[in-house]
């Protein structure tokens, strides 16, 4: 069974940006959306490994800053026409602090 | 709120685009009701060419399947046609009595080919050329019989004897002119078309008119009678003459038609309610037979029935090219001429190469080519965009390609590919494989292509090829996008020019400030606009707007180049390619410090040390105590210099002094992309400055400048600008010169872009002659740089950015 870690608040992490988290399983990107949402994905494009941490926040999507795809925030999948995945972790927010399932 | 009932009869390309637009700017506003008499959804006809001819399949040309329109809420009357308008209780009924309430009914019913009202026109075997059931007639055909004949040589009639003749009939185009295509070719291109197609075994019967159609005992069709009285066998007859707008319907309501449902230029008929597109329309004057002009309708139309009424059609300049596999051919506009045009002709008949343009006042309205195409696109830009070719006239015959522009191994024509070879050297795609995505997607755009096939999307040195190959395979429907008014990205419809003028007239300083006032249709934009708004906002503002870190990409945001592991490079700056034995030293400690073993020197003069983590970053640079490089930004990059006067026993001006001095005043400038900057001590030239942004060279008497040279993907060589006396000179020169081209540029434009876009005479207007314009250009370059900061300078390092978390 995975548990809730208490990772950071939510103002650790800029509207629109994202943090990496180090963790024993590989870096995890933890993203904020305008709409103060906060996802958090495995920080390997599914494209050829590029860090989705460093790329561009908008709507519920991340450009990888490699080649430019686009990565739902939500789901983890590639929006069409690329194809493929990587593995989104759960999230939630209370009053303020970010926990992360892991 | 009820929703809206929107009715549309015609379920062809230009109806179903103008839903597409539509779903995209308003979904939720209509309950849409679609009639089509073709039990077919919507699929693309011009693809009927390829399937008749036997490189594809039916299944493979549908554009919206039966899920599309379910997807989107679509009730679908397939196989019934309209028969009845009633306006007053706006209703329509098809012919099998199902009916449809309208607020908004949108006509478009395309068009049927003319039948020659000849005798033995209605014989079995006499058939016109539009539909997938043509279409299978025409394959059922040539399993059983022989001869085939084609009537009309032009692009329909043409594609339709290639087609018969690859399923082994014996094929005879008749045609009334003196030569084929003649409203899309001069005699000279034709012939050679003709002698090719003749090769590939087709026959002609030119300036020959058609008599009679003769029947067999059984009524199918069995030869034809020419007006001399010849007669040929034919077991098939196609009749390829021309098209004739379906406006039976819209009569029949009391709508205005005049060869076409007419039109105003919100594609509304004279029934407010009632619109119309497609080849069903008048538009003043014009009704159009090519893909590419519907789907502009089909555009404008959307915006009025999304009720945001902000765009209007103004027609189209359309262009023509044959999808006949293996056979090279565009023309676009006024290709005839009269006496006050001059024409540009080349024409190499061995080497089977045509190539005519028609220039007005120096402005370019006609083209026509054969053989070798690849600049087809280029020229069509340039007749919209109606551009003054003044400048170019020289080369203006050797297209593009002359400039560069071809695939990877430098070949320049489409048709002579082999489908495995290499187009895109960045992304490795070849032909085939961009040929499959535009017949199986249904692509139309060069933008479209780059998503699918990655093809062109990186380094864009392949577009002109790709958009050649685009052009052979959906023929007349390839339009490339008119550089005027090309919306910045899909989250908006304005140009780069409108967005920038709004954010300075309305001091927009923030960009959820620009995307609210302007009507964003993302809630925050996307990666392509969002940088370029806060280059725009902090141009128009500087001092005053706040830079949006998250709208930068992550070069600029780490001030270092990401690498394909995601580690980073760092190259400190040495003014002007100079730096001295303690810089040397303190750069071997921090390679030591940081076990850096990757370092090399740059081909801008300096070094760039390679693998940095991210989170070392704030360290390496404190530690190294020299300014940024700014090898990452969009911002002046390198000053490269010669030896120069000082040591060099040709030189005539201190180059190193002058190119240190340069880039010391210009180090902190950010630009719409980056900007490099040479300076030579004599016109031999050792630092290159002929390849630069700005390019200086002393000669005796003082210093050349030169401006929009690149040495990147495509070399161009920069061109001279003017010649001074000083250094002072030199400064304020170059530097008003970059002011104009950070205020006026599109971002992503380098200065050679920028250039060939407003023209070198514009530039020394702005820049030469007007002396009080220069001076204000300079004087607010100077005010923006005041303020700029060292991105590496330990107090202006953002920790967040740069510290991971941990559990
Ligand atoms: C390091 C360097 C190669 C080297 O080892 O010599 C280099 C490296 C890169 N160049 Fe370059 N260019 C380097 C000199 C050049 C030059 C030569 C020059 O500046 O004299 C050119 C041709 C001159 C010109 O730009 O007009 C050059 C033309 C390009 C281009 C094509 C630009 C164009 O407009 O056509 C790109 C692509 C782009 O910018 O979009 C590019 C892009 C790149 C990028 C940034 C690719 C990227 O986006 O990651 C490379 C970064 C590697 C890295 O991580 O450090 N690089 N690049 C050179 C750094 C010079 C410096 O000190 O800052
Ligand atoms: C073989 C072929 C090759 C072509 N090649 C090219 C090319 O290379 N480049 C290019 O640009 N163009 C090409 N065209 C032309 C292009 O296909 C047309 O310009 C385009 O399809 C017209 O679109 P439309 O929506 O106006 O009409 P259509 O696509 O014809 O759609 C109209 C639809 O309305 C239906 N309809 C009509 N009346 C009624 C009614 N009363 N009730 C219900 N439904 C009705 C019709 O059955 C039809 O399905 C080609 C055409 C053909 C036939
Ligand atoms: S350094 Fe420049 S030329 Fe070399 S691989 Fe990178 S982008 Fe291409
Ligand atoms: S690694 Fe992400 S787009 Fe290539």
């Amino acid at each position: 069974m995975k548990n809730w870690q208490l990772i950071a608040t939510l103002e650790d992490i800029p509207p629109l940006g994202s943090r990496v988290v180090k963790t024993a399983q590989g870096d995890i990107a933890l993203f904020r959306s305008a709409d103060d949402q906060v996802f958090a994905l495995h920080d390997r494009c599914p494209h050829k490994g590029g860090p989705l941490s460093q790329g561009i926040v908008f709507g519920h999507t991340v450009a990888c800053p490699l080649h430019g795809w686009n990565i739902n925030l939500e789901d983890g999948q590639a929006v069409a026409p690329d194809v493929g995945c990587t593995k989104r972790l759960n999230t939630k927010l209370e009053a303020g602090a970010v926990y992360l399932q892991i | 709120m009820k929703k809206l009932k929107l009715v549309m009869v015609g379920n062809g390309m230009a109806g179903v685009r103008t839903l597409e637009e539509l779903l995209k700017l308003a979904p939720d506003l209509y309950d849409i009701t679609v009639f089509g008499a073709e039990p077919y959804p919507n699929y693309n006809r011009i693809m009927l060419s390829p399937v008749l001819a036997g490189e594809q399949e039916i299944e493979d040309i549908i554009l919206n399947d039966l899920d599309w329109y379910a997807q989107h809420n679509i009730t679908l009357h397939l196989n019934k046609k309209v028969v009845r308008i009633d306006r007053l209780n706006k209703v329509v009924h098809a012919e099998d009595g199902t009916t449809a309430e309208y607020d908004r009914l949108l006509l478009a019913t395309g068009s049927t080919p003319f039948i020659l009202p000849v005798p033995g026109s209605t014989l079995d075997g006499v058939i016109g050329y539009r539909d997938i059931h043509d279409t299978h007639a025409m394959i059922e055909a040539a399993k059983k019989y022989q001869h085939a004949v084609v009537i009309g040589g032009g692009l329909l009639g043409l594609e339709a004897a290639n087609g018969l003749a690859l399923r082994g009939m014996d094929v005879t185009v008749v045609h009334l002119m003196p030569w084929l295509m003649e409203r899309q070719l001069d005699k000279a291109a034709a012939d050679l078309l003709q002698a090719s197609l003749e090769a590939k075994g087709m026959k002609f019967r030119l300036e020959a008119q058609t008599q009679a159609l003769i029947g067999s005992e059984l009524g199918r069709v069995s030869a034809i009678r020419f007006k001399d009285g010849t007669e040929i066998p034919a077991d098939l007859v196609v009749m390829a003459v021309g098209i004739r707008p379906n406006t039976a319907l819209a009569e029949s309501a009391g709508i205005h038609c005049n060869r076409g449902i007419v039109v105003s230029d919100t594609l509304q008929t004279y029934d407010p309610a009632i619109y119309a597109v497609g080849e069903c329309v008048s538009h003043r004057g014009t009704a159009y037979g090519l893909v590419a002009p519907l789907f502009d309708m089909g555009k404008v139309c959307a915006n009025h029935l999304a009720r945001m009424g902000i765009a209007r059609y103004q027609g189209s300049v359309t262009s023509t090219k044959l999808k006949v596999t293996g056979i090279d051919l565009f023309s676009a506009g006024d290709f005839t001429g009269n006496e006050h045009t001059e024409e540009i002709v080349l024409h190499d008949a061995a080497g089977g190469v045509y190539k005519k343009l028609v220039l007005k006042e120096d402005v370019l309205i006609g083209a026509v080519m054969y053989g070798d195409t690849k600049d087809g696109s280029w020229y069509f830009q340039m007749i919209r965009d109606g551009k003054n070719v003044a400048e170019l006239r020289d080369h203006l015959m050797f297209g593009q390609s002359h400039l560069g522009n071809t695939g990877h191994q430098g070949q320049s024509s489409a048709a002579a590919m082999p489908d495995s070879m290499e187009v895109c050297g960045c992304n490795g795609v070849c032909k085939g494989t961009v040929v499959k995505a535009i017949k199986e997607q249904g692509l139309f755009t060069l933008d479209e292509v780059r998503k699918h096939t990655k093809a062109s999307a990186s380094c864009g040195s392949c577009t002109g090829l790709v958009e050649q190959i685009l052009a052979s395979t959906v023929g007349g429907a390839y339009s490339p996008q008119a550089g005027k008014c090309k919306p910045m990205c899909g989250c908006t419809d304005l140009t780069h020019e409108a967005v920038r003028e709004a954010i300075r007239e309305r001091t927009l300083t923030r960009i959820p400030q620009v995307m609210q006032e302007l009507e964003w249709r993302t809630p925050n934009g996307c990666a392509s606009c969002r940088p370029a708004l806060n280059y725009y906002v902090l141009c128009a503002h500087p001092r005053v707007a706040q830079d949006d870190p998250q709208s930068r990409f992550i070069n600029e945001r780490a001030h270092g180049n990401i690498q394909k592991d995601g580690t980073f490079s760092v190259v400190p700056r040495m003014w002007g390619g100079t730096t001295s034995a303690a810089q040397l030293r303190r750069i071997a400690d921090v390679a030591d410090k940081y076990a850096i073993t990757a370092i090399k020197v740059t081909g801008g003069q300096r070094i760039d040390l390679f693998g940095i983590k991210k989170e070392d970053l704030p360290k390496v640079w404190a530690d190294l105590d020299m300014p940024s490089g700014h090898a990452y930004a969009k911002a002046l990059r390198t000053v490269k210099t010669c030896v120069g006067s000082e040591w060099c026993r040709f030189g005539v001006q201190d180059s190193t002094g002058l190119g240190v001095e340069l880039e010391q005043v210009l180090w902190k400038l950010n630009s719409p992309h980056k900007v490099k900057i040479a300076v030579s001590g004599c016109p031999r030239n050792c630092a290159e400055s002929g390849i630069k942004d700005v390019g200086i060279i002393g000669v005796d008497s003082g210093w050349e400048i030169y401006v929009a040279g690149n040495g990147g993907i495509k070399t161009e060589v920069a061109q001279f600008l003017v010649k001074v006396k000083t250094r002072e000179e030199v400064l304020e020169y170059s530097g008003a010169f970059l002011q104009l081209y950070r205020e006026e540029a599109r971002y992503l434009d380098r200065t050679v872009h920028y250039v060939e876009r407003v023209g070198l005479d514009y530039v020394k207007q702005r820049v030469i002659e007007d002396e009080a314009c220069r001076k204000a250009l300079y004087e607010r370059l100077r005010y923006a740089l005041q303020e700029e900061k060292d991105p590496w300078a330990t107090e202006n390092v953002n920790p967040r950015e740069f510290a991971p978390l941990s559990i």
